[in-house]
């Protein structure tokens, strides 16, 4: 038994070597994990959020982006150290600064950028991945072209600043050289011991793509400021109205 | 080598300040007053207003009683020592060493500046005449002392030159208010006769003291050149500038880079001798066609890094067209602030971080404006708009805590739109509502929490603010602007929860 036990640690060692050498060096960076990332983090290789990698995250309507802002401010929350600074760019910023606080994220430390045009932003969001100062830029903007897409991952591989694109209704769904893309939407939530009204942030989130890891699905909430896995057996069915006038 | 000064003494000073900017008022009598006491009492008068008697220290009520039409304006203080201090910079075009004498009298130590005017006759002309066509009614004395020379601008008509060695006969006729004495000790000189400088100049020294104080001899001494009377010059400000000519124009990106670096590094040099940085800077390019270029930039903060600047100019560059060639750059720091020294910064393990992020700023706020960059923090406000302010600096910090306590949607459209909403009254959410023409069944609701307007800061209806939950499970923040009453209230939509 024991030759066998060596060989599975020796695939393991070297699993991880050709990990940290696809991320070109970076790996030293990631040595803490994310924590409460929960049930995701098994989809990561290595187990383990990529950083110093551009993310895509795809949304249709104004829920949906409400939802994909929230995870994604979840998810900064945990890169970002207590001192971190953070960039967000977008042409029709909306972000609420207040609700960031609720995400484990301090306010004053995500400075935001509103340029007019497209191609501004672009760059800008280029610009600021190549600062090493930072630790997150997120980019709210329309439509990634291959080339475009290609460019802000060579300027994340050099900086080592991990990138947030939310395309945000886009035409199509193309190829982009991202390493992840997330597709966010609302999920019902469901208050405590059954009170009425709302409870907690709940979302499905999609996995679809994700360089050497395993694609998934699943249902999160956000509670005491960790990302709480739901089983599936507790997940609010939409209700059906009865109408109660007229 | 004996020192010479010369006094210039400005006799209407503010008053000819005045009229150069308001030509009307040259031939108008005027006088400038300042309330004092509960009367407007005159400070300054201009030569016409002098010439029928109104005089400083005056009441108006007094004067107008003397000359009906003069006319009367708000003596500006500030506005008398700005003057004297930008005539006195203007005079050192005469002499390194130009001192101000406030209220209105300038103080030149000319000594060893007056041949290069072909003398002491045509340099003195040359002063006053340039400063009479401005305008100012100057009148000038020279003598080896300041004393003497201040004597002779006040109490001689004329402009006085005073030979060397000819003090003492120069001073003799003269009141002793011209030795620059307080008025108590004036006062009792008057008052035991002595009118001229010459009835008590070889009375005993200790005789003098005794009775006139030692200021007495002190003046004296100062006129007669046996005391040295020390002056304190004027500093002009160096303006931050750098300048360049060059001897064939200069037609190429490359060297106009060349340029523009070695400019940078100069002006960098000496802002760092003087810890400062710049905020604003100018490049100007004069071009052999006499045509004139210019770029400008601008940091988030003060800044005397050579990369970094050059950096900022290098996205400003590509608008400059060389066309023939450039002959002369002048590259001027428009905007200096304290900026200190990188030590003090050391002892923060951020330091670095903080300087990269401030140029990543510039580099942005160069390309899409200064105007885009926003950061925020709390402010204590309920009002959903006015919970937050823009930060004026990158190192601000927040006065208070931002509060988690109450939900907050992710995003706040900037304007509330309008809904339609099908709902229970008086005080219930919407069962349905219709947002840019898409329907929403509410399933849950929370609410309402109302927000009434700050009657201090603007006028308007509370806001009844529920949090609901549609069918598909998105989160909206909507309002009811009013009660149900009188009038149909509206509602809107305002956010989006996560």
């Amino acid at each position: 038994m024991e030759p066998l036990l060596k060989k599975e640690d020796i695939v393991k060692a070297l699993q991880k070597e050709v990990l940290s050498m696809q991320r070109g060096g970076a790996a030293t960076l990631n040595e803490q994990s994310v924590t409460g990332l929960g049930a995701i983090e098994d989809a990561f290789p290595g187990k383990e959020f990529p950083r110093a990698a551009v993310h895509e995250f795809i949304s249709y309507d104004m829920g949906a982006a409400a939802a994909t802002n929230g995870f994604m401010m979840g998810v900064a929350g945990k890169l970002m150290p207590a001192s971190g600074v953070c960039v967000w760019v977008g042409a029709k910023r909306t972000v609420y600064p207040v609700a960031l606080a609720q995400f484990g994220i301090t306010p004053d430390r995500v400075i935001f950028i509103d340029p007019p045009r497209k191609k501004d932003v672009l760059w800008t969001i280029e610009e600021a991945l190549k600062c090493d100062a930072l630790q997150l830029v997120v980019g709210e903007i329309g439509e990634l072209s291959f080339m475009e897409s290609r460019r802000l991952q060579l300027a994340v591989e050099r900086s080592s600043v991990t990138g947030f694109i939310h395309r945000r209704n886009p035409r199509t769904e193309n190829t982009v050289a991202c390493v992840s893309r997330w597709k966010i939407t609302p999920a019902m939530s469901m208050a405590d011991d059954g009170m009425p009204g709302l409870g907690m942030p709940r979302w499905h989130v999609q996995l679809q793509k994700v360089r050497n890891g395993k694609p998934g699905s699943w249902v999160l909430e956000w509670r005491n400021g960790m990302m709480c896995y739901v089983p599936k057996t507790i997940i609010a069915l939409p209700e059906i109205h009865t109408r109660k006038t007229g | 080598m004996p020192r010479r000064f010369v006094v210039i003494w400005f006799r209407f000073l503010e008053a000819d300040r005045v009229v150069r900017r308001r030509a009307e008022l040259k031939e108008v009598p005027f006088a400038m007053a300042l309330p004092q006491h509960g009367r407007m009492v005159v400070k300054s008068v201009n030569a016409v207003a002098y010439k029928h008697g109104v005089r400083a220290g005056m009441v108006v009520a007094d004067c107008r009683a003397i000359l009906p039409s003069l006319q009367v304006l708000d003596h500006d203080n500030d506005l008398v020592a700005t003057t004297l201090l930008a005539m006195g910079e203007w005079c050192i075009r005469y002499t390194p060493v130009v001192a101000a004498d406030p209220p209105d009298g300038l103080i030149l130590d000319i000594s060893g500046c007056a041949h290069l005017w072909g003398g002491e006759v045509p340099y003195l002309k040359e002063i006053l005449s340039r400063l009479r066509a401005f305008g100012y009614h100057a009148n000038a004395g020279m003598a080896d002392t300041v004393g003497a020379a201040w004597a002779m601008a006040h109490f001689v008509p004329g402009d006085v030159i005073v030979a060397t060695g000819q003090l003492t006969e120069a001073l003799m006729p003269l009141p002793p208010d011209a030795l620059r004495l307080p008025a108590d000790v004036l006062s009792k000189l008057h008052k035991l006769g002595l009118y001229e400088i010459r009835s008590f100049m070889a009375m005993p020294r200790r005789a003098l003291a005794r009775r006139f104080g030692e200021i007495l001899l002190m003046r004296l001494d100062q006129a007669l050149g046996q005391a040295i009377e020390p002056i304190c010059p004027i500093k002009p400000v160096v303006p931050h500038q750098v300048r360049k000519p060059c001897l064939d124009p200069v037609r190429t990106a490359a060297g106009l880079e060349h340029i523009l670096r070695s400019m940078l590094e100069e002006l960098c040099r000496r802002l760092a001798n003087e810890d400062a940085g710049l905020r604003n800077c100018v490049l100007t390019c004069y071009r052999v066609d006499r045509d004139v270029q210019q770029v400008k930039i601008g940091t988030s903060r003060p800044s005397r890094d050579v990369p970094h600047l050059y950096k900022l100019f290098e996205q400003e560059i590509c608008n400059i067209e060389p066309d023939l060639g450039i002959e002369l750059f002048l590259l001027e720091a428009t905007i200096v602030e304290a900026l200190s020294p990188e030590q003090e910064a050391l002892w923060s393990t951020k330091a670095n971080t903080d300087k990269e992020l401030s140029e990543l700023i510039d580099r942005v706020a160069g390309k899409v404006g200064s105007d885009t960059i926003k950061r925020y923090l709390p402010d204590e406000h309920y009002w959903p708009e006015r919970s937050v302010r823009i930060a004026g600096s990158l190192n601000e910090k927040p006065v208070t805590i931002w509060r988690k306590d109450i939900p907050r949607p992710v995003c706040l459209l900037p304007v509330p739109e309008v809904i339609d909403v099908t709902v229970p009254i008086p005080d219930y959410p919407p069962m349905l509502f219709r947002y840019k023409g898409e329907l929403h069944q509410v399933v849950k609701a929370d609410g309402p929490e109302r927000i009434e307007q700050e009657w201090w800061i603007a006028d308007g209806l509370q806001r009844d603010y529920y949090c609901v939950e549609d069918e598909q499970g998105s989160r909206f923040w909507l309002f009811r602007s009013g009660h149900y009453g009188s009038t149909e209230p509206k509602w809107f939509m305002h956010g989006f929860f996560a």
